[in-house]
């Protein structure tokens, strides 16, 4: 009795290694093999019958157990498979077909219908009717304002300063107790283009609305991972007063398109390419990361950066019509997570 | 029989109270109808048949008093009257309201009317200004976004990225003559210095060769300077060096050379130089 359950007890240990592939016809073989292929087995006893899955053993050792040797099984067909594939492909050499491009999620982005096509003619005349119109005609040329939520911590300030030395052009003002409705007429006033303001919580800087002055958008960006100066390894020397160059990667959609544009009209229109300093805005799956790097171009195909300046990510939250209104603005675009961060596959900017 | 001594006796010193409320230096009266906060003999309105206060409801400051002869009427024991808005007017109203009373209560009550009313100019002056809307943040969203910013940082592979994009623009020529790169163009200007250079070259050897033999000359170190810049200031001289003896050739070497001992000798046992990934 002992014997025969033991038997089957193992037969149905090597029935169970097989359990994706094929449980129920292996059980069958099993059961119909049974007489000839160890003839001290019992007939039809299988010992688990078929539709079990291991993680109906009750004992957690035991299931433990299973599973442990299930998986191993099936990592040992996985590279069984790996090692026929690569052998098909040395064997056929040239005429192998071409490697299958890894699914990434970029690759798998949801169709954005509003993806700007380059040659669209629509964006070309928004384009040249928008509020950027006049800087990118070079009528305007940038005066940035930069300042900070109530009583700002050290962290804040110096990112303050920071940014004033990236940006050309900028002054950075104390915020004492200032109702932004009231600071923006006077910029306007006073000829700045752009206002930027730095919200603070807890000391450190999370958030950042930019505002184009004479009626232009505001984005709301949520800003995380700041670094200054002094916390980024392996950094150059503090950035020079040469205009630096911009480079916006990978805003494809018409809200990415409007969000690029609001950032080149940050710097002045003309590059003092003697500087070799160049700001970086890429966009990747909605966020934004910013870098300032100084480049070197050591060879035609060689090119060495050096990263100054501070770092952070930003995250659109809201882009308004208007200037700064909170409550009784137009928004263009809010960011809702409820309905619009259900999918791991879709983007908006 | 409302005795107010007795009830000072029992519930001020001697029993409990359960407005009272004591700290180490102070004892205070936590009833809504004190007039003063402390717990004394002349302020606490359970031990007193004749009181006042003054009490605000929604910006408007309202007169109460009890008497004695309301005792046994605990449904109507308070007279409330609603002062004016006016602060003088409300002065004179509790005056004349309160004539007669203990000065104490009088004054009490001036004093807390003052109190009030300035607090209710505080609370309109500070609605005016900015107020500061605190917005609740879910955990669960926070530690979404920031694992996939984490993952979206490691898929944009932001140096190569710059990098790509430099290199485009120099091709697509930019930059137009600041950097002599283009290896083409380069190539052909070698051929042409060559061609020049050794045609120059075997005249000049002869000359050299009779002048040269006793003569002593002090010529300069071939290192190059160790700026960044220098690099270009060399192939800028390349194009003018045909009065030199240097072979253009031999200048280009001892520039790799001397980037490769920039590199202070640290060779990666891989292969070239590689920028390390932020």
């Amino acid at each position: 009795m002992a014997k025969a359950g033991d038997k089957s007890g193992s037969r149905g240990k090597k029935g169970l290694k097989r359990k994706a592939t094929a449980e129920e016809p292996q059980e069958a073989a099993a059961a119909e093999d049974g007489a000839p292929e160890s003839g001290v087995q019992l007939p039809k006893a299988a010992a688990f019958p078929p539709g079990f899955s291991i993680s109906e053993i009750k004992n957690k050792q035991r299931r433990h157990l299973m599973f442990t040797r299930w998986k191993q099984q099936q990592r040992k067909e996985k590279l069984a498979i790996k090692k026929k594939l690569k052998k098909e492909r040395e064997a056929l050499g040239d005429k192998a077909p071409p490697k299958p491009i890894p699914k990434t999620i970029d690759n798998q982005r949801v169709y954005d219908e509003t993806v700007v096509d380059p040659n669209d003619e629509e964006v070309a005349y928004d384009e040249t009717t928008d509020e950027f119109a006049s800087y990118f005609n070079r009528q305007t040329s940038p005066k940035i304002l930069i300042t900070t939520s109530d009583r700002p911590h050290g962290r804040t300030v110096r990112l303050c300063e920071q940014l004033s030395t990236v940006i050309p052009n900028s002054h950075v003002y104390y915020r004492r107790g200032l109702a932004l409705k009231k600071i923006i007429p006077q910029c306007i006033s006073r000829d700045f283009t752009d206002l930027i303001v730095i919200n603070e919580d807890r000391k450190t800087p999370n958030g950042l609305i930019l505002s184009h002055l004479p009626n232009g958008p505001t984005a709301h960006f949520k800003m995380s991972s700041v670094r200054l100066r002094k916390e980024i390894k392996r950094r150059g020397k503090d950035p020079t007063e040469h205009i630096p160059e911009i480079i916006l990667n990978n805003f494809t959609t018409r809200l990415g398109h409007s969000v690029g544009r609001m950032f080149a009209s940050l710097f002045p229109h003309n590059p003092q390419f003697i500087g070799r300093q160049v700001a970086t805005f890429h966009n990747q799956r909605d966020y934004i990361f910013f870098r300032f790097h100084r480049y070197i171009f050591k060879s035609e195909k060689k090119v060495g950066i050096q990263e100054l300046g501070p770092r952070f990510t930003l995250k659109l939250r809201s882009l308004q019509k208007g200037t700064f209104d909170s409550k009784y603005g137009e928004y263009e675009w809010v960011h809702k997570p409820r309905e619009m961060d259900t999918s791991r596959r879709k983007f908006h900017l | 029989m409302q005795s107010d001594d007795v009830i000072w006796d029992t519930l001020g010193n001697k029993q409990f109270c359960s407005f009272k409320i004591r700290t180490k230096t102070q004892s205070f009266c936590r009833n809504e109808y004190s007039l003063t906060g402390l717990c004394n003999r002349s302020s606490c309105p359970l031990a007193n048949s004749q009181y006042a206060t003054i009490k605000e409801e929604k910006g408007q400051c309202y007169l109460y008093m009890k008497v004695i002869e309301r005792a046994a009427f605990p449904r109507s024991l308070w007279e409330r009257v609603r002062l004016r808005k006016n602060y003088e007017k409300a002065l004179e109203q509790i005056d004349e309201n309160l004539i007669y009373w203990p000065r104490f209560v009088r004054h009490k009550c001036k004093q807390r009317f003052t109190k009030i009313t300035q607090c209710l100019i505080r609370i309109r002056k500070l609605t005016l200004k900015r107020q500061r809307k605190l917005v609740p943040l879910s955990k669960k969203v926070e530690r979404r976004e920031k694992r996939r910013e984490e993952k979206a940082l490691i898929a944009a592979q932001l140096d190569n990225a710059t990098e790509k994009e430099l290199l485009e623009r120099l091709k697509q020529d930019t930059y137009g003559d600041i950097y002599n790169f283009p290896i083409h163009a380069f190539d052909k200007a070698l051929e042409q210095q060559e061609a020049e250079s050794d045609s120059s070259d075997s005249e000049e050897k002869d000359d050299d060769d009779e002048e040269d033999v006793g003569k002593r000359e002090f010529v300069e170190d071939d290192e190059v300077e160790e700026s960044d810049v220098s690099d270009f200031e060399d192939m800028d001289k390349l194009d003018a060096s045909s009065d030199e003896d240097q072979d253009d050739k031999s200048s280009i070497e001892e520039e790799e050379k001397s980037l490769d001992t920039r590199h202070k000798g640290k060779t990666p046992l891989k292969g070239p130089l590689r920028r390390k990934r932020a």
